[in-house]
């Protein structure tokens, strides 16, 4: 174990060039993280929800605040990103789409998805009076 | 007494722990779960963004949506801790650290888990007409 410093990290960042692929697996882990405090904001609303109508009024004056939109929307993104790179994943276990050229094109489709359904959620929320 | 030990002896056990597959075949079914019931929240929190206290516990009272919700909960907590564990493993290489966040993560998921879990119980119960 004396040398374990000296390993290379996981994903071995220094010896690949950029690629949207490389992006777009790296993007999984970090949309991953930014789920994780979106799933606690989540059980922070069932609880403020539990607590009565005073403590949910604060949560929705909370969210529904200028930094809370931000992170909502970002966490849209995270949501849509990592729900439609889970699905390419399930295919990559199947052992489908594994070419570079599939690998390429569903990764690039993946980006499109993220931002239209995005906009597509957030121009519901605004055009029903959520936002 | 090691050097009477074969060499056969000394390579056992220091493998894997054989449990990979179960862990991977797990996460890979929960996100399978998770693709329904993740639209299907993203639509719910669209329509509780425009309502109030009240529509808020309306929904959550109805036993389907209690029920999705539930399993949203129990699946989204189990395939984050999975999920997290795995890159605290792959980017800690300090041994105490490792074990400390992966206990961290543990006890989070299962707090927010479990409050989440309660709440929603909590108003679908004293609520609705369950």
């Amino acid at each position: 174990m004396a040398d374990a410093k000296d390993r290379p990290l996981s994903p071995h960042l220094q010896v690949w060039r950029f690629h949207i692929t490389m992006f777009v697996s790296i993007m999984h882990r970090v949309t991953g993280c930014g789920l994780y405090a979106g799933a606690l904001i989540g059980a922070w609303w069932a609880a403020a929800l539990a607590g009565g109508p005073v403590t949910y009024n604060n949560f929705l004056g909370v969210l529904g605040s200028i930094p809370g939109k931000v992170v909502l929307f970002g966490l849209t993104i995270c949501m849509f990103f990592h729900l439609g790179n889970g699905i390419r994943h399930l295919f990559f276990d199947m052992g489908e789409g594994f070419d570079l050229k599939t690998a390429d094109f569903s990764a690039w489709a993946l980006m499109g998805f993220t931002a239209v359904a995005t906009l597509f959620t957030w121009g519901l929320a605004y055009a029903t009076g959520g936002i | 007494m090691s050097g009477y030990r074969t060499d056969h002896s000394r390579a056992r056990g220091l493998g894997s722990a054989k449990h990979g597959a179960g862990h991977w075949i797990a996460e890979r079914v929960s996100a399978l779960a998770l693709i329904p019931l993740c639209v299907w929240i993203i639509f719910a929190a669209v329509r509780l963004s425009s309502a109030g206290y009240g529509d808020a516990v309306n929904f959550v009272s109805n036993p389907i949506n209690a029920t999705l919700i539930f399993l949203l909960i129990a699946v989204t907590f189990w395939h984050m801790h999975a999920g997290v564990r795995v890159v605290v493993e792959d980017y800690i290489q300090d041994h105490l650290g490792k074990i400390a966040l992966l206990i961290l993560n543990l006890f989070i998921c299962a707090l927010g888990g479990t409050l989440a879990a309660f709440s929603v119980l909590k108003v679908a119960f004293t609520n609705g007409s369950f």
